[in-house]
């Protein structure tokens, strides 16, 4: 290799070098940066959720983040429960029973529950969602999605680049 | 490209060629085979709290995805079950060849060979997902079923006719062995040529002939052309993932297929399991009513009309931007290629939600595994409820986000331009969208 064909090799590994760590700075930041939520006054909210095998009425719920959320669950048939991911919350309803517990909603994101007592064969499965806010991941997820494309391109002319060079 | 050859190395090289080992691991699987298929028959009915179930559809079926699939190719081929019986039968011996072979021989018809029955037969286990899944007894049926099919065909047709053409979950690991970091391939092709005897195709229960070996979808890495090569000429590489997918590989129109059928079966999967839509699960469950009929109308449209639909079009519009003109057959088989990292992250990605939060079912059924009330190793008995964190999300994000990365670059390799590659990154961005949505929107 001579000293012309080696430099601009040399040019793309330093740039390797350069982009590198910046594309990684990037992806700790979209993924981590704090992004503020849209202001809402907390409220005070009553959901009524009905538990049969193997489902949740309504399956998805959507409150704002601070609000103070009572649940009321009843069970249709067999004994269900209802467990809250993230959030130290579970109820227990005997059929025809309603049993009620609260919550203030202070994480944001969106989490599932889960029937929490063996109600059958698709009980691991029977699942619901709440929304607290705004779901910032998916946003964060899809902006990643976009960065992993431009990544990809980025590193196949580096590889092009340094391949064309010689470089091993 | 780089690769380490393991037979480099004297006491791996003898551990490869040694048929002990690998018998071991295949009697242990055995007997979990067979003790699973006990406990689906005879244990609890509630799916949960039995062996079989737990075992075969969070423990193996993750380990399969998360470990044995991204790690090792097709290594779980190579100590699976299944085929046991039928190939001792074949070969006439248990642990090495023998001199009395039972079986027809005969050669498996060529109108059916490909990967089309592998992914019908997915296609099959997705319609009925959420009752095998979640039915114990159902389970062991269709393992009893499986091993004897395997059996009955390795009596009629020659080598693993199961495992090559039929066996939906070779299928999977095929295709996406592709994207792994083990090879068995020559060390010098001159050696083999000049090699008259073909002693390593004769020994291939797979009927691969490693001279020819391009592709690992189709090498189920059981050592035999290893052992048997006279020249010590076979090796055994550890790769850069997914060395399978590159411009010159050959692929065929039934990997786009098999390819299609697993992205639709996640995006399924996905919402069946891991979704909020209790509708959606009931309909799933309830095989032979009107909700379920409309259920699986929709999987099969989705999964044999709109996705191939949709990579069609994006292929021809490649295909036409290109300065080198295919016809859309030969572009709908070269793109398949596309469809390996994309599915397996993305199974990747749902396997991680479904192992996270499920794996507290595996030490209770260790302690009872029939559900009888057994507590065998004094370990907890009652399953926790288990939980998805922030972590988990964050790391189905990453792990779809990485997919597209490097469905980009394969795109991009095996694309004439960057304009070129533009169609089928649209095909995969919009797919690891829907999956994004899945599983944390």
């Amino acid at each position: 290799m001579d000293a012309n064909s080696s430099h601009p090799a040399k040019v793309a590994r330093s740039k390797l070098w350069f982009y590198g760590p910046v594309f990684v700075v990037i992806v700790l930041l979209i993924l981590l940066v704090p992004l503020p939520q849209a202001a809402s006054t907390p409220t005070d909210r009553t959901i009524r959720i009905e538990a049969s095998r193997f489902q949740f009425v309504p399956g998805e719920i959507h409150v704002n983040p601070g609000d103070k959320v009572t649940v009321e669950l009843i069970s249709q048939d067999v004994v269900h429960g209802l467990s809250l991911d993230n959030y130290n919350f579970n109820l227990q309803a005997e059929p025809g029973q309603i049993v009620t517990g609260t919550f203030i909603a202070n994480q944001s994101g969106v989490f599932r529950f889960r029937c929490s007592f063996t109600c059958g064969n698709l009980h691991p499965f029977m699942i619901g969602k709440l929304t607290v806010g705004s779901n910032y991941l998916l946003i964060r997820g899809i902006a990643l999605a976009g960065l992993a494309v431009a990544g990809a391109f980025l590193s196949m002319w580096f590889s092009t680049t340094r391949h064309s060079q010689g470089v091993r | 490209m780089t690769r380490l050859d393991l037979t480099r190395f004297p006491k791996m090289n003898a551990a490869l060629k040694n048929r002990w080992p690998q018998f071991l691991l295949r009697a242990v699987t055995l007997a979990g085979f067979t003790f699973t298929i006990l406990a689906g028959l005879m244990g609890s009915v509630v799916g949960s709290h039995n062996f079989a179930i737990i075992f075969v559809w969070i423990a193996w079926w993750t380990a399969l995805k998360l470990f044995f699939i991204p790690f090792g190719g097709r290594s779980w081929c190579s100590i699976c079950p299944i085929p046991m019986a039928g190939e001792w039968l074949q070969r006439g011996g248990i642990l090495e060849p023998g001199k009395k072979k039972v079986g027809s021989g005969k050669r498996w018809p060529r109108f059916l060979r490909g990967n089309w029955l592998q992914a019908f037969g997915f296609l099959l286990i997705g319609l009925f997902s959420a009752v095998t899944l979640t039915s114990s007894k159902i389970t062991a049926i269709v393992l009893l079923a499986i091993i004897l099919l395997s059996l009955v065909l390795s009596l009629i047709f020659e080598r693993r006719a199961f495992c090559s053409y039929l066996c939906p979950i070779g299928g999977f690991t095929g295709l996406y062995a592709q994207a792994g970091p083990v090879e068995v391939r020559v060390k010098e092709a001159e050696v083999c040529a000049a090699h008259s005897e073909k002693l390593c195709y004769d020994a291939c229960p797979w009927g691969q002939y490693p001279l020819a070996l391009k592709s690992s979808a189709n090498c189920g890495l059981c050592m035999e052309c290893l052992r048997v090569c006279p020249k010590d000429n076979i090796a055994v590489n550890l790769r850069p993932w997914g060395s399978d997918l590159q411009a010159d590989t050959r692929h065929n129109l039934s990997e786009a297929f098999l390819g299609l059928v697993m992205l639709a079966s996640a995006l399924v999967d996905s919402a069946i399991f891991s979704g909020p839509w209790g509708n959606l699960k009931m309909a799933a469950y309830t095989i032979g009513s009107r909700e379920w009929f409309l259920f699986a109308g929709i999987f099969m449209v989705s999964a044999l009309i709109l996705l191939p639909g949709f990579y069609a079009l994006c292929v021809s519009w490649a295909n036409k931007l290109g300065q080198k003109k295919r016809t859309l057959q030969q572009a709908l088989a070269r793109y398949s290629q596309v469809l390996v990292p994309l599915g397996l992250m993305a199974w990747i990605a749902f396997t991680i939600s479904f192992a996270f939060v499920k794996f507290g079912y595996v030490l209770p059924v260790i302690s009872d595994p029939l559900g009888w009330g057994w507590n065998l190793l004094g370990l907890q008995t009652k399953a926790g409820v288990g939980q998805s964190s922030a972590f988990v999300q964050i790391l189905q994000v990453i792990v779809l986000a990485a997919g597209l990365f490097w469905t980009t670059r394969v795109t991009r390799r095996i694309s004439g331009s960057n304009r070129q590659s533009i169609p089928l990154i649209l095909f995969s961005s919009v797919f690891t969208l829907g999956m994004l949505w899945l599983l944390i929107g």
